[in-house]
């Protein structure tokens, strides 16, 4: 019976990824995030009477890139398609999209365990612009059309991902791998990346596709797991109690952990793609690929491997250190100003990421240059601040935005690494501590701690303990010959 | 000067020499507008006659540097976008839709010194062949006023047939120019696809449209279109690569050595005998001429209509989307919900015909339907464009009617819309296939109405046409001008 079978789930994901391009796809208007509502709009975009499409050349080299990355095969040609519906978000009642011949078939996208999900497709397209509906509107809605133009990428999955972690797995590796490569910020709070999924369960061993459902409104890679937990098991349950899928488009509702429909397949839009005549068909040559081959960024699972053999560093440190295109660059900046790059790992795995997860720090404002905190690498490793300050150094940088030297000297901080200051100090101490002198050179060693914590007591801290520790035993290795003598 | 005749090539030339103004241009064309209106109704707006003659005057003292059209009034068809001017297309949904921006085309005409008078009347969304499906009222033929101009731009060829303006601009997408020009008396000409910028004209079917240029001679429309033609970077369907001026290739001594193509399929049934006469007397004056005639054949012309009209809805239905209510132009505000108001904008802000081409355009579209319809229109179309092809390798250009009959009496065909496709059997095959094709005046009726001839050439060669039509008018006996005034 139904109810003893064992199901295997079936997920594609389709995802929208914005192009990080200066200006819009079809106008000059600039792409850009957060302006005032409809700032960012000129007649082309706004759909007036009249007004034409012009293919912005850059977000053709980013999709070019895309397919490169993703080991597509990029097609000399390939044509753009009006997706018609209405909604007041969208001026023209279409979306000028690609449908047959897009710019990019087949690819992949390598998952951490080494595995990978192979994809349908790439192609470019325009974003629509956004609703709003707020409470306090009564019957009005409102229309943002910034958004409206900008250009995106749809990356469509065949349907191999066998479960919501590896759905997963598949969105942090593809947003590493548009992140490295400057294709797309992959910002899933301001809506420039995006992912829907279609879901359906088939009895384990059964070749045909069982009836799915599309699932929308996945804000986070979380939401995206734990929406398809939550609909896989949904569909299983109605399997196993002999029912049947209804083919539906569902809401995620994160706060209520469910689903919600949207509209049943009766209710979908048939959307009368045809060939935009307002644009030629799109025609890449060879040496234009060349090119664009020739300029790709270097790749997440390249650079993890040169990490590891360049510096030298742990295969795991080196694998943190490429988890986010931001970070490996703001690492290869500071190991270019500063030689240890062991040292510099360490510290920026450790006090530095934990500093901008504590101040809720983000790359693009960050204070602190690479050079600024190979500045203070430097100071530590030259033994003139000690870890514990080189942490309180580090959060005055991030406060004051100041160079790591002048915030040492300012907050006193400076350790004593001078032979000759060091010397007197620990001849003060030996001197006026006799009776534990006399112990330690009695063989009670466990009295040199006390000896030293004087010294640092006597600096206020400042004193280098590298500097403290072999001067200390100089000084009464002197005194014990002094006595036998 | 005699009003009635001038044309833009003289009276370029009398501005020009200083025998003439422009001033005084720009008041006599106001006063013939003014009084010609109400018969004709060829405008659906006119600029304020203070600024045509402050315009007209800055004109005069610019002398020299004023430009090719210097102090011409030029009529512009109403689905070209003007900032100056309403650009309404003929339709209620867009009535007092008042453009953020000039086409390319009207920066082209002041940037040569002509002067915009006002917006032509036409079809709605230029969906028609008489001006009849004008939200705004019809437009009258200055020859005949009970019978219609043609269209969709009518107003456009009835203004400059009248006097109204000297010069026009119209759009046509499967013979919207030719035929008015052939029902008005007017040398029409639609350029090759990619030709003329089609940025800021309100596209009907964005792969058929094409602006293009009215007037009473060759010269004139020879001397319009070499200032609106060329490459526009803010339209990608238009073509990169400068072209022969051909204002100054009009004067080709004989026509020694071309062949001109007479297509069989042209001159069968439904075919009016006198149209028939009037076009063989055309070929045989082009003989005379020097050129030689070849019999060819278009074997694919009977497929045209049908394959034209799915293609041309399909698009429409996509084009005229924008048209919901939301952002410009009519809304129906007692619509109390988002889906009801979009119905309502559109029931009640569309025309009939309209309507019945989105139907026809969304219908071919449709999942299921797409392929036995668009697709299988897309394929004819390519077919007709290599019979065209294979015909230019025995010949230089093609001759035929331009219409199967002249102008109709309003509200003739108004109730039979296949009848109404029927007036543009001639003309639609150059729109597909993106050929140039120009109409030029071939003698009258019996009742005295104009009769058109078209040439229809290579991608390209309107220079050919244009020198063809120039030996035609030397042969021909000129077949005067409309109406009242034609004793002055
Ligand atoms: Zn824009």
């Amino acid at each position: 019976m139904s109810g003893d079978r064992t199901y295997e789930t079936v997920i594609g994901l389709e995802v929208h990824a914005h192009l990080l391009t200066e200006t819009k796809i079809f106008c000059g208007c600039e792409n850009r995030f957060g302006a005032p509502p409809n700032s960012l709009v000129c007649p082309v975009c706004l759909g007036m009477p009249g007004v034409l499409p012009v293919l912005n050349e850059q977000a053709v080299e980013l999709a070019i890139r895309a397919g490169l990355a993703f080991e597509c095969t990029i097609h000399e040609r390939s044509i753009f398609a009006r997706k018609n519906y209405f909604y007041p978000d969208l001026p023209k009642g279409y979306q000028i999209s690609q449908f047959e011949e897009p710019i990019c078939e087949g690819g992949r996208v390598p998952l951490p365990d080494g595995s990978e999900v192979a994809l349908i497709r790439i192609h470019l397209e325009e974003d629509a612009g956004k609703s709003f509906h707020p409470e306090n509107g009564g019957d009005h809605s409102f229309v943002d059309l910034n958004r409206c133009g900008v250009p995106l990428i749809e990356i469509v999955s065949t349907p191999t991902i066998r479960s919501p972690d590896m759905a997963y797995d598949f969105l942090v590796s593809l947003k590493q791998i548009l992140e490295f490569t400057g294709i797309s910020d992959c910002n899933m709070e301001e809506g420039s990346l995006r992912c829907d999924a279609n879901v359906s369960l088939r009895p384990a061993g059964e070749i045909n596709l069982g009836t799915k459902t599309e699932l929308k409104n996945l804000n986070s890679f979380r939401a995206v797991r734990d929406g398809l937990k939550v609909e896989i098991a949904r569909q299983e349950k109605v399997l196993r109690s002999g029912g049947e899928i209804v083919q539906e488009t569902l809401l995620w509702d994160a706060a209520a952990q469910k689903v919600v429909t949207m509209r049943t397949k009766e209710e979908s839009h048939d959307y009368r793609y045809f060939p935009e005549p307002d644009l030629p068909p799109l025609i890449l040559t060879a040496e234009r690929l060349e090119a664009a081959r020739s300029q790709l960024p270097e790749l997440p699972v390249g650079m993890r491997i040169r990490f590891a053999e360049a510096y030298g560093l742990r295969e795991y440190d080196a694998a943190v250190l490429t988890g986010s295109a931001e970070l490996a660059r703001f690492f290869e900046e500071t190991v270019a100003h500063f030689p240890d790059p062991n040292q510099a790992a360490n510290f920026v795995l450790g006090p530095f990421l934990r500093l901008m997860k504590e101040k809720n720090l983000g790359w693009a404002d960050l204070p602190i240059t690479p050079a600024r905190l190979a500045g203070l690498l430097d100071l530590l490793a030259e033994g003139s601040i000690s870890a514990a300050s080189a942490r309180n150094v580090l959060e005055s940088m991030a406060a004051t935005g100041r160079d790591a030297a002048r915030l040492t000297e300012s907050l006193g901080l400076t350790q004593i690494s001078d032979d000759g200051a060091i010397r007197s100090v620990v001849r003060e101490v030996l001197d006026g501590n006799a009776p534990q002198v006399a112990e330690y050179l009695a063989g009670k060693e466990k009295v040199f701690g006390f000896l030293v914590g004087q010294v640092m007591k006597a600096t206020r801290g400042k004193g280098n303990p590298k500097v403290v520790t072999p001067i200390m035993k100089e000084e009464l290795a002197g005194r014990a010959g002094k006595k036998r003598g | 000067m005699d009003w009635n005749s001038a044309t833009a090539t003289d009276i370029a030339r009398s501005i020009a020499s200083g025998s003439l103004t422009a001033r005084d241009v720009i008041g006599e064309t106001i006063t013939r507008l003014d009084r010609l209106e109400p018969g004709l109704h060829s405008f659906l707006s006119v600029r304020n006659h203070d600024d045509l003659v402050r315009e007209a005057e800055a004109i005069d003292r610019a002398g020299t540097k004023a430009g090719p059209l210097a102090g011409l009034p030029i009529a512009v068809k109403d689905n070209i976008c003007t900032v100056d001017l309403p650009t309404s297309c003929g339709s209620r949904i867009l009535e007092g839709y008042r453009s953020p921006y000039d086409a390319t085309v009207v920066e082209r005409i002041r940037a040569a010194g002509g002067i915009l008078i006002g917006k032509a009347n036409l079809d709605e969304f230029g969906m028609g062949s008489s001006t009849e499906n004008s939200a705004f009222g019809p437009t009258r033929n200055p020859w005949d006023e009970k019978r219609v101009p043609g269209g969709s731009s009518g107003g456009s060829a009835a203004a400059v047939s009248a006097g109204q303006a000297i010069l026009a601009l119209g759009s046509d997408t499967g013979g919207s120019i030719r035929q008015p020009a052939a029902y008005s008396g007017l040398v029409g000409l639609k350029p090759t696809y990619g030709a003329v910028s089609r940025y800021g004209l309100v596209a009907f079917a964005s792969s058929l449209d094409q602006i293009g240029p009215l007037g009473r001679t060759v010269a004139d429309t020879a001397l319009l279109y070499d200032v609106i033609s060329g490459y526009d970077p803010r339209d990608s369907t238009s073509v990169p690569g400068s072209r022969p001026a051909t204002a100054r290739s009009l004067d080709r001594t004989d026509l020694k050595g071309i062949k001109i193509g007479i297509p069989e399929e042209y001159f069968t049934d439904g075919l009016d005998p006198e149209i028939e006469r009037a076009v063989r007397l055309g070929i045989e004056a082009l003989v005379d001429a020097g050129a030689e005639t070849v019999s060819i054949s278009i074997p694919h012309t009977r497929f045209a209509i049908s394959a034209y009209y799915l293609v041309a809805d399909s698009e429409a239905s996509a084009n005229l989307a924008r048209y919901d209510g939301v952002r410009y132009g009519y809304r129906d505000s007692q619509a109390d919900d988002l889906d009801s108001m979009y119905c309502s904008t559109r029931q009640i802000g569309f025309g009939t015909e309209v309507k019945r081409r989105i139907l026809i355009g969304t219908y071919a579209l449709s999942s299921g339907y797409y392929d036995a319809w668009y697709l299988q229109a897309m394929k004819v179309r390519g077919l007709i464009a290599i019979d065209f092809e294979r015909a230019f390798e025995k010949c230089d250009f093609l001759v035929t009617p331009t219409t199967p009959t002249a102008a109709f009496l309003l509200g003739e065909k108004s109730d039979d819309p296949l009848a109404m496709y029927l007036s543009d059997i001639y003309t639609i095959s150059a729109n597909l296939a993106g050929l140039p094709a120009l109409s030029v005046p071939c003698g009258l009726t019996g009742n005295g109405l104009p009769i058109g001839i078209q040439f229809m050439g290579k991608p390209w060669n309107e220079p050919v046409l244009f020198a063809a039509g120039r030996h035609l008018e030397k042969r021909l006996a000129p077949i005067g001008c409309p109406g009242e005034e034609s004793t002055s």
